[in-house]
C-alpha cells in the first residue's frame, strides 16, 4: 500500500512527531511504500539541522534524516511554513539574504502542491498534529 | 465504506473523541493514540460512552506503546478493545478504506 504522510506539530510540542515517525518507520518495515512525508505548519521545526537536544532526549530530526537515507524518502517542508520559522535551504536563504542555511540531510523546500498530489497519489493519507 | 478514525486528544480534556463517535458508523475502527489513551480504560467518564458506540458496531483499538509510556497496563482496557502495535497500526490504516485523523 502507497502512504503519504502529513506532519503539522514540532518535535518538542506533543508526540506527532514521533508518532508519525514510527507509523512511517513501521509502515516500510512492513513492506509498504511511503510516497511522501510532507512537513506543514509547525511541522516544519521537524527539518532544522540546527536543532540539538540532550544526548539523553530523542533527536526528531535525525531520525526523520537516517530514515530518509536509508529508505529514499521524500521530506518536503512547506515552504511558506518554513519561511516564518526560520527554515531555509540555500537558495531560500540567499533569497532573502540571510547567509546560511538550516535545512537537514534528506529534507528539501517546496510548495502546498506536493502535498495535493501525495493526497491523489497515495491510496491513504494520514495526518499527525496537535 | 470503512473508516479509520484516529483521536489522539484526552477525552477527558477534548470533545474529540465525541466528535468523532458522532460520525462514526458501523464498520468503523476508532484508534485511541497519544493522549487518548485513556479513553480506553474501564470505569472512566468516558466509558460509556465507548461501550454504547461499540454496541452499535464501531469497533475500538488503543495504540499499546502509548498506554505503557503513560504507565497504563492493558489489563485495565475496556473489554473488546483490541490493544495494537504500530505495525498493527499500519494494518488498520490498510484495512479500511480511508484514514480520518481527529485532531
Amino acid at each position: 500500500m502507497k502512504f503519504a504522510i502529513q506532519v503539522n506539530e514540532g518535535p518538542f510540542t506533543h508526540q506527532a512527531s514521533d508518532t508519525a515517525y514510527q507509523f512511517t518507520k513501521a509502515a516500510l518495515e512492513n513492506g509498504h511504500e511511503i510516497f511522501r512525508v510532507f512537513f506543514y505548519h509547525d511541522g516544519v521545526n521537524n527539518g532544522t539541522y540546527f536543532g540539538v537536544p540532550p544526548i539523553d532526549d530523542r533527536n526528531v530530526q535525525q531520525q526523520w534524516s537516517e530514515l530518509a537515507e536509508k529508505h529514499d524518502l521524500d521530506l518536503v517542508v512547506c515552504v511558506a511554513a518554513a519561511q516564518r520559522r526560520g527554515i531555509m535551504d540555500e537558495d531560500e536563504s540567499k533569497r532573502h539574504g540571510k547567509g546560511t542555511s538550516n535545512i537537514a540531510p534528506g529534507f528539501r523546500i517546496s510548495g502546498l502542491g506536493q502535498l495535493i498530489e501525495a493526497g491523489i497519489q497515495a491510496d491513504r493519507l494520514l495526518v499527525f498534529g496537535d | 465504506m470503512s473508516t479509520l478514525h484516529t483521536v489522539n486528544k484526552s477525552p477527558f480534556e477534548r470533545n474529540s473523541l465525541d466528535s468523532c463517535l458522532s460520525v462514526a458508523a458501523e464498520g468503523a475502527t476508532v484508534l485511541l493514540i497519544e493522549d487518548a489513551v485513556g479513553g480506553a480504560l474501564q470505569n472512566t467518564a468516558v466509558a460509556s460512552t465507548v461501550s454504547d458506540a461499540m454496541g452499535k458496531g464501531v469497533k475500538f483499538a488503543v495504540l499499546g506503546e502509548d498506554l505503557r509510556a503513560r504507565g497504563l497496563s492493558a489489563e485495565r482496557v475496556i473489554d473488546g478493545i483490541s490493544v495494537v502495535d504500530y505495525a498493527g497500526f499500519v494494518q488498520l490504516a490498510c484495512d479500511h478504506d480511508n484514514v480520518q485523523n481527529w485532531l
